[in-house]
């Protein structure tokens, strides 16, 4: 019904100026509450009160703060995201590489998790009454209960400084047909492994779930019953289906690995967000750390939006019925 | 926030179990038993902290920095020669106050009181309470606390400071950092309950004992929670299991990020002295103990509470057993 999938997407395409705006309104209103003023920090211990006041009076950060707010995003929209405290450069330079770097890693992370986890959580499912479930699963619960924090300096120590297997941090970019890769160097290895394995049990698990609850249905035992080979049955039919409602935790995938980023490229020294927004944090850099905030936000929203209509488009029942939550 | 989606559907409608029938179930477990056994200890010592540490946390023992394991200091010692073990059993202490208060406040409060309204009450309150929780999830969670914690710190050590003059306690500043964490760990750990406890109530509110007592004239404040709250208590507990390790993992990403608890060691704090700035990993080789024995510490208690909220999902699902 194409009417009920029209409305269901108009419904999510309005959530998500209002989402917006509501996050950078209360992101800058913060910001510029803070006690510690960053024309003080920026102008320096020894600046007369008279040149802080003029620079305030320039830069409108007397007016009101719904003012204040207004004109910012005007210029945000524009694409002018203010300057970097800490660097003084357009936040937009300051910004644009280190995304790429980020993006770099955390697409390979989220690939790679989905690799890992869904044939553990179905092939937990399928051994559910032997030990390689509990054990499986077991293993990646265990990966997911040591803090990063634990598990970077952790692997550091063994794995780099022990036996010098990988580098301990940083990172390098080749170019590879016009466009600065760092993926395909060493140092790339280690922050993804620690990226990687502490998502997966989640995931497996439900996955795990999904399976079960899909091996009972009537349709997979008919496919059974009809003498279908196991292992199709299990790639065509169960895991199929068992895939669809995971398919929108792809969102709330992104924005636990945000967090991730800042730790792990922070102790690695990786020049990415993360790390940009610890240091922006340390350095008060407020239109470095709304920048962050209004796009990641932004980010995080839309592939919601693109998993909700994509999973509506695949699921009638999301669209057209209530009662599934969503 | 996924180990909240990662509970799956239970079965629902069904009255829950007997708590004698439930703990028997349980105790034929290994893994559950040994993942209590390990919650106990360290919750337990943790409680205990001011009787079983065998030094204070602050204690410098300055002729034996960096001592190895075994000796007068039975975990060794850190580079101001103060006791690993105290200051984890100390730590552990923080984690339990942290984390029984953040699920009071965040879980119970008002996870489940908007799970339940929500999903009750439909309508607008649905879609505003949904919306709510959307947006939570959709903020880079960390970044936000980051600027609440930079905006809200001093103030909140100054209502303390206040709040001490008035009431001649003297101790309430010191406790100024608890306060913050648990607002920012309560105000970002409802969603995730508040999701499931809706979808379960979605499913249960026109079952026909709900409408009975609909039809009978009962009052919405006791339908919600006499009617469907005991019915949807299989998957909180589960729920709720999960998040008391996911805030004693909260609170070591909040101290490293400087925005934690103050004026008490905390496994965080441990970990961040041993693993941040520069020289960390001269410093972790030279001295492993450091880090080991905090990392080992909260590790074992995450990996007990997602055992033990794996094993409930099991025992309490009736289609697995």
């Amino acid at each position: 019904m194409p009417t009920g999938l029209a409305t269901y997407i108009a419904r999510r395409l309005l959530i998500v100026p209002v989402v917006l705006l509501i996050v950078s309104f209360v992101a800058f209103a913060l910001g510029r509450l803070t006690p510690s003023d960053y024309v003080e920090i920026q102008a320096g211990p020894r600046a007369q009160p008279e040149t802080i006041e003029r620079i305030r009076e320039q830069r409108g950060l007397n007016d009101p703060i719904p003012v204040q707010y207004v004109r910012y995003m005007g210029n945000f929209v524009t694409g002018d995201f203010g300057t970097s405290a800490q660097y003084r450069l357009p936040v937009d330079d300051v910004i644009l590489p280190r995304l790429w770097v980020t993006l770099q890693i955390n697409v390979t992370v989220i690939v790679l998790t989905w690799l890992i986890a869904i044939p553990i959580g179905t092939l937990a499912a399928l051994k559910r009454s032997s030990f390689l479930d509990p054990l499986m699963i077991g293993i990646f619960v265990f990966f997911a209960s040591v803090p990063v924090l634990v598990s970077t300096p952790i692997l550091q120590w063994l794995l780099a400084s022990e036996v010098s297997l990988l580098p301990s941090g940083g990172w390098a970019e080749t170019e590879y047909f016009g466009v600065e890769m760092g993926l395909l160097s060493k140092k790339a290895i280690l922050p993804i492994m620690l990226m990687t394995l502490p998502g997966v049990a989640g995931l497996a698990r439900y996955m795990r779930t999904q399976v079960i609850e899909v091996m009972d249905m009537e349709f997979v035992r008919t496919a059974q019953a009809k003498g279908l080979r196991a292992d199709v049955v299990v790639t065509r039919h169960v895991m199929r289906n068992a895939l669809l409602p995971i398919v929108t935790l792809l969102g709330f995938e992104m924005s636990a690995l945000f967090a991730g980023s800042i730790f792990v490229e922070t102790l690695l020294g990786i020049p990415g967000i993360g790390q940009y927004t610890y240091e922006a944090v340390g350095t008060r850099d407020y239109d470095g750390i709304m920048a962050v905030v209004i796009l990641g936000s932004s980010m995080f929203v839309m592939a919601m939006l693109v998993v909700d209509v994509a999973y509506g488009f695949i699921d009638p029942r999301i669209r057209l019925g209530e009662g599934l939550g969503g | 926030m996924s180990t909240f989606e990662a509970v799956g559907r239970l079965e629902v409608g069904r009255p829950a179990s007997s708590g004698v029938r439930l703990l028997r179930r349980i105790a034929r477990r290994p893994v559950a038993v040994a993942a209590i056994v390990i919650i106990v200890i360290i919750y337990g010592a943790g409680i205990l902290a001011p009787l079983v540490a065998p030094y204070s946390f602050t204690e410098a023992d300055l002729l034996n920095r960096n001592a190895g394991i075994g000796g007068d200091h039975l975990l060794g010692t850190d580079n101001l020669g103060r006791d690993l073990l105290s200051r984890a059993i100390w730590s552990a202490r923080t984690t339990v106050i942290i984390s029984v208060l953040s699920l009071l406040a965040g879980g119970l409060a008002m996870g489940v009181t908007l799970g339940l309204l929500a999903g009750y009450l439909r309508g607008t309150v649905d879609a505003f309470i949904m919306r709510m929780a959307e947006i939570f999830y959709s903020v880079p969670t960390l970044l936000l606390m980051l600027i609440i914690n930079a905006s809200l710190r001093t103030r909140v050590e100054d209502w303390g400071e206040w709040l001490d003059d008035k009431t001649r306690q003297g101790w309430i500043e010191d406790y100024a950092s608890y306060f913050l964490v648990l607002v920012v760990l309560s105000f970002f750990g409802w969603p995730g309950i508040a999701r499931i406890v809706r979808s379960q109530v979605l499913a249960l509110r026109e079952s026909a004992y709900v409408v009975a007592a609909r039809a009978s004239g009962a009052s919405t404040p006791r339908i919600v929670f006499r009617h469907l709250l005991p019915n949807v208590s299989n998957l909180l507990i589960v729920a709720l299991t999960l998040s008391l390790g996911g805030f004693a993992l909260a609170e070591v990403g909040l101290s490293f990020l400087g925005i934690g608890i103050s004026g008490h060691p905390t496994f965080g704090l441990m970990i961040s002295e041993a693993a941040s700035g520069p020289g960390s990993i001269t410093y972790v080789r030279a001295h492993p103990l450091v880090i080991l024995v905090p990392g080992f510490f909260i590790s074992m208690l995450v990996l007990a509470f997602n055992l033990l909220g794996d094993q409930l999902t099991d025992v309490l699902s009736p289609r697995r057993r």
